[in-house]
């Protein structure tokens, strides 16, 4: 991260010292957005970035170009823009033929795009397959020797999700089932919160602070709960044991109440994901811009700031290295409780 | 707004790839390893119990041991015992033995003694009869050579029976 700071992704934001205004909020909000292209430095005014294509259907059609194209944002090409304001903003639009202006008639393309937060995705389940993969062939090669080297390192946390979050959550007898998939997401998230923490690519992107990830592993597992739900799951639901009758006639109160239970539990579990590693994220970046803002009065004042802000934004760091677990562990743990409620029997 | 406006795109490759790397990990990782583990930890167990059951083996081993020490001690203790009472009844024995031996050898040494003893005196005696004969026979002879004198003599002898 903190390679890319003294770079502005921005096209709007300069780089220190050239004595152009730099706008901290907008720097911070880019670099925590997904994006079209990587960018990994600047120098001057010349931005050096990694083009990632760009994949849109519009009207039928697939469009397949790099992001290039755009130019960091200044360009149009084929009629597509990338937004620089309004709701839209740092969406790819439909542009008025032959200029840069919003055709804010036309319906916005469905894009598919290999964006930044793409890239971190298939680079992280690569990493995650091609590690358990030789760690699960260690395991059938040597089935009851102590493990070894990196082995010893996952292992205490396999067993860590299996003992205190499944099995403690699900209970004795179903465990078993979730368990894999409890792992799956516990390494995802933790593996993505760390690499979010490394400053150079392909880490450094706020991959499990981005909304879109956030809610997809939140419905991940609403729809799972659905799915394994027992006969009781639903009669706890929708006629609620132990609740007297006028709470649930004429008007369905508790249904309501618990419906809307089901819908909120997955919507918290993504905004507390969300919003702790962006916080992370912005507050790091923060203490950094600091530097710049200040340095942007005075040279000194920006200079001696540093004194204060890197040792905070390291201090930052290390907190959301516990953050990194700590959230993997919280969404893991919820999940498996909502599991643990799904398939829970009568009794 | 950027912020929680969440992309189609990341949210269609995202649910794509997290299916993916789901079915991947289970099936060709979390289940060896998750049999492997639970396997290693079954064989844990299995090494306690055993373990468990060898020290309670043992303690009654040791116990066996112990017993079986104590009875030999015992045993040992008993035999000593009774060769010491043996040894001293022999001992006895023999002392009684020699002394009734002894006491039988000073005897008939004693008897011999006498015996020869009294022979010894026997002799003796006859030999100063003998001895007493011969020496009257030649003072008689001597003095009973001329009348006178037997004269004399036979006058004193009968002075002597007159008293008498």
């Amino acid at each position: 991260m903190l390679l890319q700071i003294n770079t502005s992704q921005s096209v709007k934001a300069a780089p220190v010292g050239t004595g152009e205004d730099f706008d901290a909020g907008a720097m911070i909000i880019d670099h925590v957005i997904d994006a079209h292209e990587w960018h990994l430095f600047s120098i001057g005014d010349k931005h050096y970035s990694i083009y990632l294509p760009v994949i849109l259907y519009y009207n039928q059609n697939f469009y397949f170009f790099s992001s290039r194209r755009f130019d960091h944002g200044y360009k149009s090409y084929k009629g597509f823009k990338i937004e620089s304001e309004g709701p839209h903003k740092g969406k790819i639009v439909r542009t008025i033929d032959g200029t840069m202006k919003t055709d804010h008639d036309a319906s916005r393309p469905l894009d598919f795009s290999i964006t930044k937060h793409v890239v971190v995705l298939f680079f992280s389940i690569i990493m995650l397959i091609v590690i358990f993969l030789t760690i699960a062939k260690k395991y059938k090669r040597h089935p009851n020797e102590p493990p070894s080297g990196f082995q010893s390192l996952i292992e205490p946390l396999i067993i860590f999700i299996r003992d205190d979050v499944a099995k403690s959550a699900i209970g004795q007898e179903k465990f078993e089932k979730y368990t894999p998939y409890l792992l799956t997401l516990f390494f995802f998230i933790f593996f993505n919160n760390l690499l979010g923490l490394i400053p150079i690519f392909p880490g450094g992107a706020n991959f499990t602070g981005d909304i879109t990830v956030a809610m997809t592993l939140a419905l991940f597992t609403f729809i799972i709960t659905q799915i394994i739900g027992t006969k009781t799951y639903w009669v706890h639901i929708f006629n609620t044991p132990g609740v007297p009758w006028y709470m649930k006639f004429p008007i369905p109160l508790m249904p309501i109440i618990e419906v809307a239970s089901m819908f909120i539990k997955p919507f918290v579990l993504m905004v507390r994901l969300f919003a702790n590693i962006t916080a992370g994220h912005l507050i790091v970046l923060g203490f950094i811009s600091l530097i710049i803002i200040l340095g942007q009065i005075n040279m000194l004042i920006g200079y001696s700031i540093t004194i204060v802000s890197v040792p905070l934004a390291v201090f930052m760091s290390l907190v959301e290295l516990i953050v990194a677990f700590i959230q993997a562990y919280v969404f893991t743990l919820l999940t498996a409780l909502y599991f643990g409620v799904a398939v829970e029997e009568s009794h | 707004m950027e912020l929680i406006s969440p992309g189609l795109g990341l949210l269609f490759w995202m649910v794509v790839s997290f299916s993916l790397v789901v079915y991947i990990l289970g099936k060709f990782a979390w289940k060896p390893i998750m049999s492997s583990i639970k396997q290693r930890e079954k064989r844990i167990e299995e090494a306690l119990y055993a373990a468990e059951i060898a020290k309670e083996e043992m303690k009654q081993l040791i116990f066996d041991n112990e017993k079986m020490k104590k009875e030999a001690v015992a045993d040992r203790d008993a035999l000593l015992t009774e060769a010491r009472r043996i040894r001293d009844s022999i001992i006895a024995e023999a002392r009684e033995k020699a002394r009734l031996e002894y006491s039988k050898i000073i005897e008939s040494a004693r008897e011999n003694i006498e015996f020869e003893k009294l022979a010894a005196i026997t002799d003796l005696k006859n030999q100063i009869a003998q001895l007493s004969i011969e020496v009257a026979e030649k003072v008689l002879s001597k003095e009973l050579a001329d009348k006178n004198t037997q004269q004399a003599y036979i006058s004193d002898l009968l002075k002597d029976l007159k008293i008498n």
